[in-house]
């Protein structure tokens, strides 16, 4: 196959030659930008010596002939194979039947907004049906418990709970480290080694415990829930439910919200111990404050209510996940890219949320006092 | 059409091929080959090994045993993605399509332009331009998404983007199933046009047999890991082997055939 392909001009004549195919086209657009084209009122194209010819290849020439020189000269085409000539008769019929840019559309940006506007307006609507459907479905099961479906319900307590346990240990234990090292350099410089524990026991219990157990799960299982339910619409398992005459809200919300409302306390009392038994080993190592010591402070200096506090979050952060992650599971409308997508969005809206509802609550409950 | 059999080398030479899934054996010592200019079916019964063996043409698996040849070199050295240039010569439309569901059509047809070679924005776009009218897409739909076109658009639109480098040989992955019997038919007619347009060797998968009656210059029939039966269908109607038998003379067969033959008959009256 050859290699070349040129387009001159010799004697006011465009001569073309060589393969016009698709690998030589770049080489021939660079070709006809430094060409001086010929000023005679009618150019002359003669093609009589390209030897091969492609879709690529024919639309370039077309280009050629139709704009290039753009100065109002008439052109003329002689020499074409009659194959190639035939090729590209049959392209100019479907270009100009397609039109010449409606192939790649530009939107305009007025349109883009109005566009985002729109699916936004639509989304919010589509949020306020689910949280509505969602809390109804809620209430109802409550009411009647015969209908949860609690096999399901026990499943996702161990995925999303049982399973956590390893990940949410080693992050809160962690965390308590953390905390009581930062704490310790502070206290020591004052002699206060035992306010250690205030420090340890209030910050974990009442906030970082849940919190960090909400966060994780979020990015857990919130993905978790929008990628399974998402998958199920893209490959109809979804429409399957539905016209089996079974509530998605019922099979799919209901277990994963309720398994999650009923598996984040318990992560979170876990994390407390977790965490507070790291604070107590940095506090011995580095405070020298012995275990009988700290915990006895603890039951002094930290009043229950701290970790009811820290507890009574746990149910709404998992409400609010696992209906974030089932909301951005069915809002997945075309293929596997929006898997992805919705993916992302209900993990970082799950997280936000959880962090908006925390911050809302303290300063709740900073006005009343507790 | 007069196949020139002999004289050339063939396109594609599948020699010897055995292919083990696991446990279970696909292919048995399969051999094929393939000519320039025919369209070349493969039909056989759901399970035989049609769409494996089209994988194995085009390098995404290897066969157990054997040896294929696409273009005299060896399918094996094409494992995917490695840009060799013979990935230029071939264009597949896959059974799903294979769209890019993050790109829009028009983006779609462009992606191997893109990918291979450094042409202009504005021959792109002449080009897409070209392709989606050739596969009868209204250009309406070049901005759309995959998910918002039918099955029948989505199946053009992959054709058209089987079709962009304008290769020597396209592969059909069942391109007929699922669609409706008009536009089964009008595809079934876009695949010859193209074919007499572009001077394309096709290799499909299918068992439409409309499509094996109307449009096929050859066909092999895949059963129990074997060719049972490579020719023209008039040549494999008349076949004395009982599944290709029961397999083109039965009811539906039979209809497809007679139909293929009005056809026949309406364009010589």
């Amino acid at each position: 196959m050859e290699r070349q392909a040129t387009i001159s001009v010799e004697d006011n004549v465009v001569y073309c030659r060589g393969a016009w195919t698709l690998p030589n086209l770049s080489q021939l657009e660079r070709g006809g930008r430094t060409l001086r084209w010929p000023d005679t009122t009618t150019i002359l194209y003669d093609a009589g010596g390209v030897t091969a010819m492609d879709t690529g290849g024919a639309l370039m020439l077309q280009q050629y002939i139709d704009g290039v020189p753009g100065n109002g000269q008439s052109t003329s085409l002689q020499g074409l194979k009659p194959e190639f000539e035939q090729l590209l008769k049959n392209l100019k019929g479907l270009v100009i039947q397609a039109g010449r840019d409606a192939a790649v559309h530009d939107v305009k940006w007025i349109d883009r907004l109005l566009r985002v506007i729109q699916s936004r307006q639509a989304s919010a609507v589509r949020a306020l049906a689910f949280i509505g459907e969602s809390t109804v479905a809620i209430w109802r099961s409550i009411a009647r418990p015969h209908s949860i479906r609690w096999k399901s319900l026990m499943r996702f307590v161990e995925l999303d709970g049982v399973r956590a346990l390893p990940i949410t240990g080693l992050l809160t234990f962690l965390v308590g480290v953390v905390i009581a090292y930062q704490g310790a350099e502070q206290l020591r410089k004052f002699g206060t080694n035992i306010f250690i524990v205030d420090l340890v026991g209030i910050s974990l219990l009442r906030e970082i415990a849940p919190l960090i157990v909400a966060i994780l799960i979020a990015g857990r299982s919130g993905s978790a829930y929008t990628a399974a339910i998402g998958t199920m619409k893209v490959t109809e398992e979804l429409d399957a439910v539905r016209t089996l005459g079974i509530s998605p809200m019922n099979l799919l919300v209901l277990p994963r919200a309720l398994g999650l409302i009923i598996a984040l306390p318990l992560l979170t009392v876990y994390a407390d111990v977790v965490g507070v038994f790291g604070g107590m080993l940095i506090a011995l190592g580095e405070l020298n404050v012995s275990f009988v010591e700290f915990v006895t402070r603890f039951e002094e200096a930290v009043p229950v209510r701290h970790f009811l506090i820290g507890l009574g979050k746990a149910p709404f952060f998992a409400a609010l996940i696992a209906l974030v992650g089932c909301y951005q599971g069915f809002q997945i409308r075309g293929g596997v890219d929006d898997v992805g997508r919705h993916t992302t969005i209900s993990v970082v809206q799950g997280i936000f949320l959880v962090i908006v509802f925390d911050a809302i609550c303290s300063i709740l409950l900073n006005w009343w006092d507790l | 059409m007069a196949l020139a059999t002999s004289l050339e080398p063939p396109v594609i030479e599948v020699s010897h091929v055995s292919t083990k899934l696991g446990q279970a054996v696909v292919h048995e010592d399969i051999s094929l080959s393939i000519h320039r200019r025919e369209i070349f079916g493969i039909a056989g019964g759901n399970g035989c090994g049609k769409t494996t063996l089209l994988r194995e043409i085009i390098g995404l698996i290897t066969p157990s045993a054997g040896t294929i040849r696409l273009f005299g070199l060896d399918s094996r050295r094409l494992e995917a993605g490695d840009g060799h240039p013979i990935h230029r010569r071939f264009g597949v439309m896959f059974q799903q399509g294979g769209l890019f569901s993050s790109l829009t059509l028009a983006e779609n047809v462009a992606v191997p332009l893109r990918e291979h070679t450094t042409v202009s924005e504005s021959l792109i776009r002449d080009i897409v331009a070209a392709k989606i009218a050739m596969v009868e897409l209204p250009p309406g739909s070049a901005a759309k998404y995959p998910n918002e076109l039918s099955g029948g658009m989505r199946r053009r639109a992959a054709l058209a983007r089987a079709l962009v480098m304008d290769p020597e040989l396209l592969f059909l992955d069942e391109p007929t199933a699922g669609l409706d019997p008009i536009i089964a038919t009008g595809f079934d007619k876009l695949v010859l046009s193209l074919k007499k347009l572009l001077g394309l060797t096709v290799v499909m998968v299918t068992h439409d047999l409309d499509s094996l009656w109307q449009i096929t210059n050859r066909v092999a029939v895949l059963g129990q890991g074997k060719v049972l039966g490579v020719g023209t269908m008039q040549e494999l109607f008349q076949s004395d082997d009982q599944y290709i038998r029961q397999y083109f003379q039965g009811e539906r067969g039979r209809a497809a055939r007679e139909q293929a033959a009005a056809n026949i008959e309406r364009r010589e009256a």
